[in-house]
């Protein structure tokens, strides 16, 4: 190890002070807020009963991770989050695929695929609804007259993947298709002299040069998917067991207006994304958005 | 180059200025409100037919020492319930006068958001006002606020296939169930979809079979026989041909345009607003459309029924307590309350309104509505409330699947753990 000369050290302090402010910032906007709300998860604390307020611990934790409707709601939620992710990946993958070898018009069938990610959530979301409503929706009595969808379990919970899919098939195909833009022509020519017919260019050239985008894209999508909450306010109101953790957090912080529960129920969350995060980076060895999977 | 450097500059000193004129406007704009010599009472009320007129009235009566500026709630009882308590959580001193669902008080009260009625203003409020309603404004013995409207659900049948109405839940299964034998529309129409409206015929049908849901005191978890047969009521029309299929998605409002169309229903427990809806959407209909007590599952207690309405606080944070009171008083009194009746279809909670000549004609079932408001079944009172009815309307739903025993003793652990505040909502 060599040391480090005086000039190197002064430009090192003078990078840390640099990077100060924004640091500073970052702990203030989302470090406080974190640690506040593990703070508030270590108490009872409901604000109807306000004189109430003790620090019980890891009480609340036991509570929650012991309740049947926190576990419902989190199988809801994984399922929600794999079947859509899984669906989107497929669909992305084929949408990135005409978008990337479409030959006529390519910037004007980019923009019109690109149109539901750029509706609203909510609005989106009611648009399903109203399709979908028993009294006046146009797709209700699609599969069997007379039924409403929305009001059974298993039916309500196929619209809200559905919800998911078609609005965010397009941001998965875009991740795709900066993937596909990584393969070589050349690599793809001499794979085709090679006597590789299409599939196997796909799976055998393809898809290990696109893995590093693949994995970003499927990371930002679980990540994003395991969070859902907008689609499901608006087309069930987690009604007929179909809240997930996000919904069942906002009824116990926002309308019960118990901040001890439901800041455990955030933290808890937050320790699932950051598993999955955590699985995603280090088991599949996606790379960190910003650095292309170290393999400058 | 300077003229690039000169751009941004100027939007900067521009931006800044802006920024410094909002900081310096913005008390100016919290203090327009006191202008014109006066004060500003901000009531925050639910959407409610020609309430504008009613301010106007009082803000006449005020004759200038104050004026009371509407801030009407978003249509939905959570949103309402969200807004403003985020707001008072916050200690917002721009609410004065709120409008609480009758379920809200004890929970608004125990946090110490709404102020206590003392004195002249309690001795005024309590003058006349009916026991039942009047119980849903306090806590803990003391007023907490002040009944504007109240609310009872009525049975309400067609008199053309029903001569004389049921005069209890089990004679009602009966006939309903004879009508659609024969052929006849015969179905009974209800509140069953998961939310509130469910609670509500829950704790209606648990008193009317004399039982209780949480103790008197609203401590402790009861759930006692009565409510046991208030689930099995609940479960026989679920299961009964004459239960619409729609019953586990039916609100107020779907099953009043169900019974107006006039195919399916003999009977319909609802609120009186479906009166005057039927004389203009079915006018053929509505010359048989009768009313009758609620039908309780023991038949003493037919008549027996849950209050709904909404009740008038004062905010704790509130700068302009004594004009608040004045106001709230002033938009519930005895004038108010029968415009209001007559005009938006609410239900007075003032004894002597009733008897008013002009009242015949849009209530004709006043009577009805009166008897019942002496007999009422109030909701259990406790600052969990949204806890418990979140869990009742749970558990509750589908109606077709309670198992009575089973859910019984469902309800009788969750709903403690709410009134400790351990539980989790669904």
């Amino acid at each position: 190890m060599k040391a480090i000369t005086e000039g190197k050290k002064a430009e090192r302090r003078l990078g840390l002070w640099l990077c100060a402010p924004a640091a500073l910032v970052m702990v203030a906007v989302t470090a406080y807020p974190i640690i506040y709300s593990v703070w508030l998860s270590l108490q009872r604390y409901d604000l109807r009963f306000p004189a109430e307020r003790e620090f019980v611990g890891l009480e609340n934790y036991v509570t929650v991770l012991t309740n049947s409707y926190w576990w419902s709601a989190f199988g809801v939620t994984t399922l929600i989050t794999v079947i859509s992710v899984v669906i989107e990946l497929v669909l992305g993958m084929a949408l990135a695929l005409v978008m990337h070898r479409t030959l006529v018009a390519r910037g004007l069938i980019r923009t019109v695929a690109l149109i539901p990610y750029g509706i609203v959530t909510v609005v989106a979301a009611f648009s399903w609804r109203y399709a979908w409503d028993d009294n006046t929706g146009y797709l209700a009595q699609l599969f069997a007259p007379d039924a409403a969808p929305l009001t059974q379990r298993a039916s309500a919970l196929g619209i809200i993947v559905l919800a998911e899919v078609w609005k965010t098939v397009p941001f998965m195909a875009l991740l795709l298709m900066a993937g596909l833009a990584l393969v070589p022509e050349d690599l793809l020519k001499a794979a085709s002299m090679d006597g590789a017919g299409p599939w196997q260019r796909f799976t055998k050239v393809m898809l290990p040069v696109m893995k590093p985008a693949i994995l970003v894209a499927l990371l930002f999508r679980t990540l994003d998917a395991f969070r859902i909450f907008d689609n499901i306010f608006v087309l069930t109101s987690g009604a007929q067991q179909t809240g997930s953790v996000s919904m069942q957090t906002y009824n116990n912080l926002i309308r019960g207006l118990n901040l001890g529960i439901g800041s455990t129920m955030s933290v808890l969350i937050f320790i699932a994304v950051a598993a999955i995060a955590f699985l995603f980076v280090k088991v599949f060895g996606a790379a960190a958005p910003g650095n292309d999977g170290g393999k400058r | 180059m300077g003229r690039a450097h000169r751009i941004p500059g100027r939007r900067g000193r521009r931006l800044r200025v802006a920024l410094c004129a909002m900081v310096i406007a913005s008390p100016l704009v919290a203090a327009c409100g006191s202008d014109g010599g006066g004060i500003t009472v901000n009531v925050y009320y639910s959407t409610e037919e020609n309430f504008d007129k009613v301010v106007a009235e009082c803000n006449d009566a005020a004759a200038g020492r104050y004026t009371i500026a509407l801030n009407v709630l978003p249509r939905g009882a959570d949103d309402q319930r969200e807004q403003m308590v985020r707001r008072l959580a916050a200690g917002d001193t721009d609410m004065d006068v709120l409008g609480l669902d009758v379920t809200w008080v004890a929970e608004f009260a125990e946090a110490g958001w709404i102020t206590e009625w003392t004195g002249q203003d309690k001795t005024d409020v309590e003058a006349g006002t009916l026991a039942g309603p009047l119980a849903t404004a306090r806590w803990e013995d003391k007023l907490y606020a002040a009944p504007k409207n109240t609310n009872v659900q009525l049975l309400w049948y067609r008199s053309d296939l029903v001569p004389t109405p049921p005069k209890s839940w089990g004679e009602m299964l009966e006939q309903a169930k004879r009508l659609k034998a024969d052929g006849k529309p015969g179905g009974i129409l209800m509140t069953g979809a998961q939310y509130e409206g469910l609670v509500v015929q829950f704790a209606t049908l648990t008193a009317g079979a004399g039982g209780k849901i949480l103790s008197d005191d609203s401590t402790r978890a009861v759930v006692d026989d009565g409510a046991v047969k208030a689930l099995e009521a609940l479960r026989d029309l679920a299961n009964s041909p004459a239960s619409s299929p729609s019953l586990s998605n039916a609100k107020e409002d779907n099953i009043r345009q169900e019974f107006e169309s006039g195919k399916s229903a003999a009977f319909q427990l609802n609120w009186p607003f479906v009166y005057a809806s039927m004389a203009k959407s079915n006018p053929e209909l509505a010359k048989v459309f009768k009313w009758a007590p609620y039908p309780a599952i023991d038949a003493s207690k037919t008549g027996t029924a849950t209050l709904g309405g909404f009740n008038l606080a004062i905010s704790s944070y509130s700068q302009h307590k004594p004009e608040a009171f004045e106001a709230a008083k002033c938009l519930r009194s005895a004038e108010s309350q029968k415009f209001s009746a007559i005009n938006s279809g609410v239900p007075p909670t003032i004894e002597s309104v009733y008897d008013d000549p002009e009242m015949a004609e849009p209530y004709p079932m006043r009577e009805t509505i009166l008897d019942e408001l002496k007999n009422p079944a109030v909701r259990p009172i406790t600052p969990a409330y949204q806890n418990v009815s979140t869990l009742i309307s749970t558990i509750l739903s589908p109606p077709a699947a309670i198992d009575p025993k089973a859910t019984a003793e469902r309800l009788r652990t969750e709903l403690q753990d709410a009134l400790d505040s351990k539980g989790v909502l669904p």
